[in-house]
């Protein structure tokens, strides 16, 4: 009930003209970038950050929140209409929606997704209401080695289940977590990597480390490999769905959120492995199956509804654990950071009205990403016809001006610039860049969490494991990593018993 | 870090299978930059002069010597694995064409121009160097239309700076043309 009465409180706070008109704002400008080609959801996010940094903590996460789901639609509207979905968890929607574009039904398609999407946005803020306060409490009782354990599980998990390389993912890791060390240390002032110089002192600013790694490292590898001619996108109508779609989709715009959900909440989940889970159930539970691969269009409703869900989840563990399982978040966070905010159990407590405020205005963002994306669709799908030349010197553009925005020093244009050639050789080189994200952004905090803990055990390593929780958490991990081995192991076990029958 | 896929000049012949070698594991240059990291924070780390400062168990030595030897480590099983055949997969995109070899000339200039740009940005303003920096980078991405990219530029810029530093109080540098203005 207390939830209740704050989630009222939260809509008084969003439904005031200016925020309302924030919101509006965030929706609008998070579906145009998202839709833009080659920017995901993440991109878009680092590169509005500098458009909040004018208002106040709460106008600006209002708009943030518009942003966020703004941009995910967005990007199933490039993979719908271009077949060539800008990140891994839109690669779903291309496989069905495409074909239905194709096939003249790309108007369908967008509304499923629409609609997907306001349904799973839905129904996964409601169980974030529901859920979050309850994780707070049980949070606020966690103290650091529980924290510590909390954001190892978020390193290893985010190298080792994402990729396909662990080294690689490691690799990033630990060049993120070089870039967090860079400035004074947080407990004592020591110097560490500065080299004598005074902006370093300061440290590589989060928001520039993302910029950097999202949008320039991406800019500078695309004009490396700038594909002449590009994939025309098809043109579409304003969305609508018959009555025999709406039959076909309902029950899977309301499976999805449920698959989506609890993958989005937990570390290195994100909306890559539930959008494809969603996509492999809905083909099992569907009545016309002979449709799958040629524009079903279950397989758009179910893995968008799903990947908007996830959304929602990724805010459970973000606004209570401080915990960003995706990049999005870990922008997100990033912008919380900037406000000298920091995201965990106590958040729920102390900014109430920021937090309760941001969750009701996701609700109203949801209703008005609807009113506002299905009439407007045509004029979304005109922007995927941008010139390429214009498109990434436009993201060069605000990547410069956002980093400028950080503190109005041109140090800061030159490390962006440096972070982004970083970001180039590790596109060239398979390096996954969301490790290094996090690395900078739990890095010093998770070294803080670790100096306390071993504080208050007087330098003991058992400190970091003397609760319950840090305890399972470790055990999580170990579970993490031994199961490629296990997996390898059996598989061993298994061809040689092939072998052994065989012969 | 543009320099890595860069190989040494001319070695007479034995040299070209060198170089095909070489450029089959230009990946062992990450390795290099991996371990040249390390042994950079590790100096920097052991160089540090704590003992006074240092309170409790765990001083600010800790994790950076932690991370130093984490990139050491990594550096090496990374060039193990480059080595037994190991390759890290380029990341594909929307307007990504990897069947070309890259196109570092783009690369290099775009570099430049931002540079050029953050050097403009004080002196200049921030319309006239977001101008220049959209141009240019729209010219070295290919765009040849030499009526409309300035005009195209110049307009977004001050749109930019009148939307951010007007509009959403996020102060940029308006410069002599502002002044005039």
């Amino acid at each position: 009930m207390n939830a209740l009465n704050s989630l009222m409180d939260g809509f008084g706070t969003a439904l005031t003209p200016l925020n309302l008109l924030w919101a509006a704002l965030g929706v609008l400008l998070g579906t145009a970038i998202g839709v833009l080609p080659g920017i995901g959801p993440a991109m878009a996010v680092a590169l509005l950050l500098p458009v909040t940094y004018g208002l106040d903590p709460v106008a600006a996460f209002i708009m943030f929140a518009g942003i966020y789901y703004g941009a995910m639609f967005g990007g199933s509207t490039t993979s719908i209409l271009l077949n060539t979905p800008g990140e891994s968890a839109a690669v779903v929607a291309a496989m069905e929606g495409n074909p239905m574009a194709k096939a003249g039904r790309g108007a369908q398609a967008l509304a499923a997704a629409a609609i997907g999407h306001f349904a799973g946005g839905m129904i996964g803020t409601i169980l974030l209401v529901a859920l979050a306060p309850t994780v707070a409490d049980l949070a606020v009782d966690i103290g650091a080695p529980d924290y510590f354990a909390i954001m190892v599980l978020a390193f290893i998990a985010v190298t080792s289940v994402l990729g396909s390389s662990r080294i690689r993912g490691l690799a990033s890791l630990l060049i993120g977590l070089t870039i967090g060390l860079v400035g004074l240390d947080q407990m004592t002032g020591q110097q560490r990597l500065t080299f004598g110089s005074l902006q370093l002192a300061d440290g590589v600013d989060v928001v520039i480390v993302a910029v950097g790694l999202f949008a320039i490292g991406e800019a500078l590898w695309v004009a490396a490999h700038l594909r002449r001619g590009t994939a025309a996108p098809i043109p579409v109508g304003r969305p609508w769905l018959g009555r025999g779609d709406v039959r076909r989709t309902w029950k899977s715009w309301l499976r999805g959120p449920f698959i989506g959900f609890p993958f989005g909440a937990i570390p290195a989940g994100g909306a890559e492995i539930p959008t494809f889970l969603s996509y492999v159930t809905e083909k099992r539970l569907s009545k016309h199956k002979d449709e799958w691969g040629k524009g079903a269009i279950e397989g758009v409703a179910g893995p968008e509804s799903a990947a908007s869900a996830s959304a929602a989840g990724t805010l459970v563990s973000m606004l209570t654990l401080g915990l960003p399982t995706t990049a999005v978040a870990a922008v997100m966070l990033a912008a919380f950071q900037q406000y000298g905010i920091q995201p965990g159990p106590l958040l729920f407590e102390r900014e109430p009205e920021l937090v309760w405020g941001l969750i009701a205005s996701l609700f109203v963002g949801m209703v008005l990403l609807l009113a506002l994306n299905l009439p407007l669709a045509p004029v979304w799908a005109k922007l995927l016809r941008i010139p390429r030349p214009y498109l990434y010197a436009g993201i060069m553009f605000f990547a410069a001006v956002g980093a400028y925005a950080v503190g109005g020093e041109v140090i800061d244009l030159v490390i962006l610039l440096v972070i982004g050639l970083i970001g180039f050789g590790m596109r060239r080189y398979g390096l996954p860049v969301l490790p290094a994200v996090i690395g900078v952004i739990l890095g010093p905090n998770a070294e803080q969490q670790l100096r306390r803990a071993l504080q208050i055990s007087d330098g003991s390593v058992t400190g970091l494991v003397n609760t319950p929780f840090s305890v399972t958490v470790y055990a999580v991990i170990v579970l993490l990593l031994a199961w490629p081995l296990v997996k390898r192991l059996v598989l061993r076990a298994r061809t040689r018993t092939d072998a052994s029958s065989r012969a | 870090m543009t320099t890595r896929t860069e190989l040494p000049e001319d070695h007479e012949k034995p040299a070209a299978g060198r170089r095909s070698w070489l450029r089959d594991h230009s990946e062992l240059g990450v390795c290099a930059l991996l371990l040249a990291l390390g042994v950079l924070v590790l100096t920097d780390a052991l160089t540090m002069d704590v003992d006074i400062t240092q309170r409790g168990p765990v001083g600010p030595k800790t994790v950076p010597v932690v991370v130093g030897i984490g990139l050491l480590v990594i550096a090496a099983l990374l060039a193990v694995d480059v080595l037994r055949g190991g390759r890290g997969e380029a990341e594909g995109g929307e307007d990504v064409d990897l069947s070309e070899p890259a196109d570092w000339r783009t690369v290099l200039l775009l570099s430049g121009i931002f540079l050029g740009a953050a050097a403009l940005i004080e002196p200049a303003g921030f319309p006239v160097a977001g101008a220049l920096l959209f141009w240019g980078a729209a010219f070295a991405l290919g765009s040849r239309r030499v009526d409309h990219d300035p005009l195209i530029a110049a307009v977004l810029s001050l749109i930019t700076y009148v939307v951010f530093d007007k509009l959403l109080g996020v102060p940029l540098p308006g410069g002599p043309l502002m002044g005039v203005l």
